[in-house]
């Protein structure tokens, strides 16, 4: 997991993501943002479609999708309204799922 | 982005996509459509619900809904036989915010009238109609459908609650159809901003009310565009006729195995020659006696004969989805289907006989098939 030193919250991407952010392994937002929505809001305005696949039109991550900041599951943490903190780092991941 | 592969049919080639459960393949063959060249799997892992052969606009473009496990749906396309396909930076096929729905698959995809060809239609899950004007990159819902009275009392099928048909009628671009499972079949004459339920006729054998206005589960319904008011429908239980544009309905299941299927196609030249793949019924989706038969009427479904000749006739547990059944507008018509258990058959005579084109397939649940060039 990157330790970022800036205070810059890092989203790391899985492979199949990483097109639709120029190829970048992880994106660095450098403005506040509370929770991991503000975050996630951050990255739609840089790269929409990264955000169009890890959540749908209601704003919802997607069933098969896994969001871990700082190594906790947000789906057993406060969901979308997780807090984040300065040099938090937030991780997307396929679930392990599939037909 | 692109995907590449390589593929070149000429003018006159038959062009066959196959929509499975892990990806697209596109098969090309002569017009004698003995030996296919198969490419793909394309989108691999995806399922492929959806495709279409757009040649409208000097164009010869595949249209594809893929659907990822993860990450969503979009519409792709290749104008080079799936050489190289689109690979959208954004959803493009996007629910408005303030409806509060969300995509879930693209079950259809449907080029519009030859007069409009840069119009092409989607019908996806939850049930909504969406339209691109500009031939599959960009797409909009259609209000009539998103916002029909009906909506809060349609009920999902076993597959979902999905707009699966897109009927259209080529002497009068402003009528279309629509079938949902479970909602019926509905008719639009004022191209597409309102719509009238239009299942008269059609029975719903899962509700206490037999014959409602809507919520029947129409699994497929087919027209020629030489006579595009005569309208072919299979249902959960039941296969009828329409000759008044979803007016009324009448049975047609005169000597078939079971009324319950989901394929139906019309003859690419014939429009009273339909084909159908009867199941034996919803709680064994299977083909009759495990023999895999293809059934077809040539007068409109008075009578209704099957076509065995090169199918597997014992031990065939199989079944054929709704978009499973297609035809290739061939001048010698060529029908194919695929089945869930992944094999795809062909005939190259209308179905007289058939052979087996591939049987290690994913499952497919989606096959459709054009001339390179139009018809040959």
């Amino acid at each position: 997991m990157t330790q970022p030193r800036d205070g810059a919250i890092v989203v790391e991407l899985p492979s199949m993501l990483q097109p639709y952010a120029a190829g970048r392994a992880e994106i660095r937002l450098g403005t506040p943002c509370r929770t991991v929505g503000d975050a996630l809001a951050a990255v739609a305005t840089l790269h929409g479609g990264v955000t169009d696949r890890v959540m749908d039109e209601r704003g919802i991550v997607r069933q098969h999708v896994n969001v871990f900041v700082d190594g906790e599951n947000i789906r057993f943490t406060a969901g979308l309204e997780t807090p984040v903190d300065p040099g938090s780092t937030i991780v997307i991941v396929p679930a392990v799922s599939g037909g | 982005m692109t995907e590449d592969r390589q593929s070149a049919p000429s003018a006159g080639d038959v062009v066959l996509l196959v929509g499975t459960m892990k990806g697209a393949f596109v098969l090309t063959s002569n017009a004698d459509r003995r030996e296919w060249r198969t490419e793909g799997p394309f989108f691999r892992g995806e399922t492929v619900y959806s495709l279409a052969f757009d040649q409208r606009g000097g164009r010869n473009r595949i249209l594809a809904g893929t659907q990822s496990w993860h990450w969503g749906s979009v519409v792709r396309t290749s104008d080079d036989f799936g050489a190289t396909w689109t690979s959208p930076e954004r959803q493009n096929v996007k629910f408005p915010e303030d409806s509060g729905l969300a995509l879930a698959n693209i079950w259809q995809i449907r080029p519009g009238p030859v007069s409009e060809p840069d119009l092409v239609y989607c019908g996806v899950e939850p049930a909504a109609l969406f339209q691109s004007r500009d031939a599959g990159d960009t797409w909009s819902a259609v209000d009539g459908v998103l916002n029909h009275e009906h909506r809060p009392r349609w009920q999902p099928g076993g597959g979902g609650l999905c707009l699966h048909t897109i009927v259209l009628d080529a002497a009068e671009p402003r009528r279309m159809g629509v079938a949902i499972s479970t909602a019926g079949f509905y008719r639009t004459d004022d191209g597409g901003q309102s719509w009238q339920a239009r299942n008269h006729g059609v029975r719903a054998e899962f509700l206490p009310d037999k014959h409602p206005e809507f919520g029947q589960c129409v699994h497929k319904v087919v027209n020629h565009p030489s006579r595009p008011e005569r309208l072919y429908l299979q249902n959960h239980w039941g296969l009828y006729r329409s000759d008044d544009w979803g007016d009324t309905w009448h049975d047609i299941a005169n000597g078939v195995p079971s009324d319950f299927g989901f394929a139906i196609e019309v003859h690419p030249h014939e429009p009273d020659t339909v084909y159908i793949i009867p199941l034996e019924s919803d709680q064994f989706r299977i083909v009759p006696e495990a023999k895999l038969r293809v059934y077809r009427t040539r007068e409109a479904g008075e009578t209704w004969h099957p076509l065995s000749e090169g199918l597997p006739q014992e031990g065939a547990y199989e079944t054929v989805l709704r978009d499973g059944l297609c035809t290739d507008g061939h001048a010698r018509a060529g029908i194919y289907f695929g089945t869930r258990g992944g094999k795809l058959f062909g005939s190259a005579d209308a179905g007289d006989t058939w052979n087996e084109i591939s049987a290690t397939l994913p499952p497919i649940v989606c096959v459709k098939a054009g001339v390179v060039g139009g018809a040959a």
